[in-house]
């Protein structure tokens, strides 16, 4: 089986019922959980399948969970509450992997946050899932009380002493509810602004308790690495990095879509033989490998593999592993203005430089585009992408958004001087 | 302050809206967690939140109004104006920009005669923009009320206004 995340869904858009699930070995995951290892064992054999966060940053999961504080086994004693808070606020422009899992096999998800919840002893979890994602909502919703009613959620999981209880938050909005601290704190109903780190959501999260937020994706390859083993699971990457992936390609391809694929699968096969190359008539200009945040990569890093490292050498991130095409009737500038747009708009307004550098990274695109650029504004948005840039922000998101903007001006700043030219003509004295 | 609810307490909202969030508290540790789900549940019965019933839902909570305010006027998703009866989301994010969420959005507004935020004259429609929904491979897509429509021609555009 080398599609394990996917592989109860069918290419119609019907989706995988409880019955379904058992059907391929669904909830055998739990079970040998819950009838033969202890937490600290399930921590460890996450950790050595090197499974590593989906949602973006690529930690190890096993890892993550080891770093909760307190005793285990002692789920009971109110001072030892800590919390996992599954993170399906997936929002990042160009994503669309977490909504396939949620909507097509809910039961997969829901197995895995039983599975992460029992080995960092939480007797509560939360899923935060998008606002917009209603259908999600509706599934998640009606498969949580079909486990709850089959024993394998709620009091004494399968007659044993572990409890747990899931609860549905559906969110009203807003990209920083994506950024783990500002999501505990629309979880607590506040304002989605970020948390100064350290303390880390593990040792201080939901209500200052130890909290660990994991991705949906991330989650649903939980139950298989209990279900068939660490080997296995190691087994399953062509790279460095280990498992599968659901890796998707949008924009003007001949066949957008979304696949599981082994970790390591080169860009080039899943833009040319999964997307099926350019549509008729158009040319590849470039790609944002992993989503709105992650910098450009150009034709020539076509045989770059989809690892975490590999992406990384290369100039950009993994990130989501959704790509965006960019065609070479697309114009790069007014690409990197829509994305600005999204990141300016997105901001929460907490720290300065993104607040107010985001807006004026808009404002000098704007110009650009409209004739009233001039060169220095290449320094200045230069200039911006330092200001912007990591350590210099309370979170990711600004140094995210200097991504695709510092790497345009690297790989297309013809592009720019163009726009910049035209209007240097029309100024120019008769 | 003591409030009874079936009598003038929590002016604005109605017994189910207070219970329906009394239900929520339960799933917390403090009541103000509840607040986004409390202006949810507002607006499901309503559409939209009012000052009025934003006071009463900040009472609820224990929590200042200002507060509430600051929550409420936080999430895109929370309404602080009317709004039809149902919310248009078109996408602007990157790949329906790039695949003509503009004309997505021109058609919409010109149909309707409205511009972005308003409730077109009959009640029945108000359109927003939205970022990413998560169906690039189908762009460009929109949400009509809570259904996903996907891959919008003009002449799917056009079935959506039922023309």
């Amino acid at each position: 089986m080398d599609k394990p995340l996917t592989k109860n869904i069918s290419p119609d858009r019907t989706f995988a019922t409880l019955e379904d699930y058992l059907k391929t070995g669904g909830y055998q995951g739990l079970q040998k959980v819950i009838t033969e290892l202890q937490p600290k064992e399930v921590q460890q054999w996450v950790k050595d399948a090197g499974l590593r966060g989906r949602g973006g940053a690529g930690f190890n999961t096993g890892l993550k969970w080891s770093l909760v504080p307190g005793e285990e086994n002692n789920a009971t004693d109110i001072s030892q509450t800590r919390y996992l808070v599954v993170n399906a606020d997936e929002m990042e422009p160009g994503t669309f992997k977490d909504r396939l899992l949620l909507e097509r096999d809910p039961h997969q998800l829901i197995e895995g946050v039983i599975i992460a919840a029992y080995a960092i002893q939480a007797k509560i979890a939360y899923l935060f899932l998008r606002g917009e994602y209603r259908l999600a909502a509706q599934r998640l919703g009606n498969a949580m009380q079909e486990a709850r009613a089959k024993g394998y959620l709620g009091e004494h999981i399968l007659n044993s002493d572990f409890s747990l209880e899931i609860h549905l938050h559906t969110s009203a909005g807003r990209y920083i509810c994506g950024e783990e601290s500002a999501l505990l704190n629309a979880l607590e109903g506040k304002r989605a602004t970020p948390r100064a780190k350290p303390p880390f959501a593990v040792v201080s999260g939901l209500w200052g308790r130890p909290t660990v937020v994991n991705n949906v994706e991330t989650l649903c390859n939980v139950p298989h690495i209990l279900h068939y083993g660490v080997e296995w699971y190691r087994s399953l990457g062509r790279g460095i990095d280990k498992g599968t992936k659901l890796f998707g390609a949008s924009g003007r391809v001949k066949y957008p879509g979304l696949w599981e694929l082994p970790m390591g699968t080169p860009i080039q096969e899943i833009i040319e033989d999964h997307a099926g190359g350019m549509r008729e008539g158009y040319k590849l200009r470039g790609f944002l490998p992993g989503g709105a945040s992650t910098d450009f990569l150009l034709p020539e890093h076509l045989d770059v593999v989809m690892d975490y490292e590999a992406v990384a050498k290369a100039g950009s991130r993994l990130g989501t592993g959704t790509i965006i095409i960019l065609d070479d009737k697309t114009c790069p500038v007014q690409m990197v203005l829509n994305l600005e747009k999204f990141f300016a708009q997105e901001s929460c307004g907490w720290c300065t430089p993104c607040r107010d550098g985001l807006p004026w990274t808009v404002t000098l695109l704007k110009d650009i585009i409209d004739g009233k650029g001039r060169l220095e504004d290449l320094d200045t948005l230069t200039g911006l992408t330092h200001m912007l840039g990591p350590g210099n922000t309370f979170c990711a998101l600004a140094p995210g958004a200097m991504a695709p903007l510092q790497s345009a001006l690297k790989y297309f700043r013809a592009d720019f001087e163009r726009y910049i030219a035209v209007n240097a003509t029309l100024m120019e004295p008769v | 302050m003591k409030q009874h609810p079936e009598k003038s307490g929590f002016e604005g909202l109605t017994l189910a809206e207070i219970e329906e969030i009394k239900a929520e508290m339960s799933h917390y540790e403090v009541k103000s967690a509840v607040s986004i789900e409390a202006l949810k549940i507002v607006q499901k019965h309503r559409r939209w939140v009012s000052d009025e019933c934003l006071v009463a839902v900040a009472e609820l909570l224990e929590i200042s109004p200002v507060q509430l305010e600051g929550v409420a006027t936080f999430y895109n998703l929370i309404y602080r104006q009317p709004v039809g009866k149902t919310v248009i989301h078109y996408c602007d994010s990157v790949t329906c920009w790039m695949l003509g969420s503009d004309s997505v959005r021109e058609r919409l507004c010109r149909h309707l005669n409205v511009e972005l935020g308003e409730m077109s004259e009959d009640g029945e429609y108000t359109v927003l923009p939205i970022v990413c929904l998560g169906a690039c491979d189908h762009a460009p897509v929109a949400m009509v009320g809570d259904e996903l429509k996907l891959d919008l021609t003009e002449d799917a555009v056009n079935k959506i206004l039922g023309r």
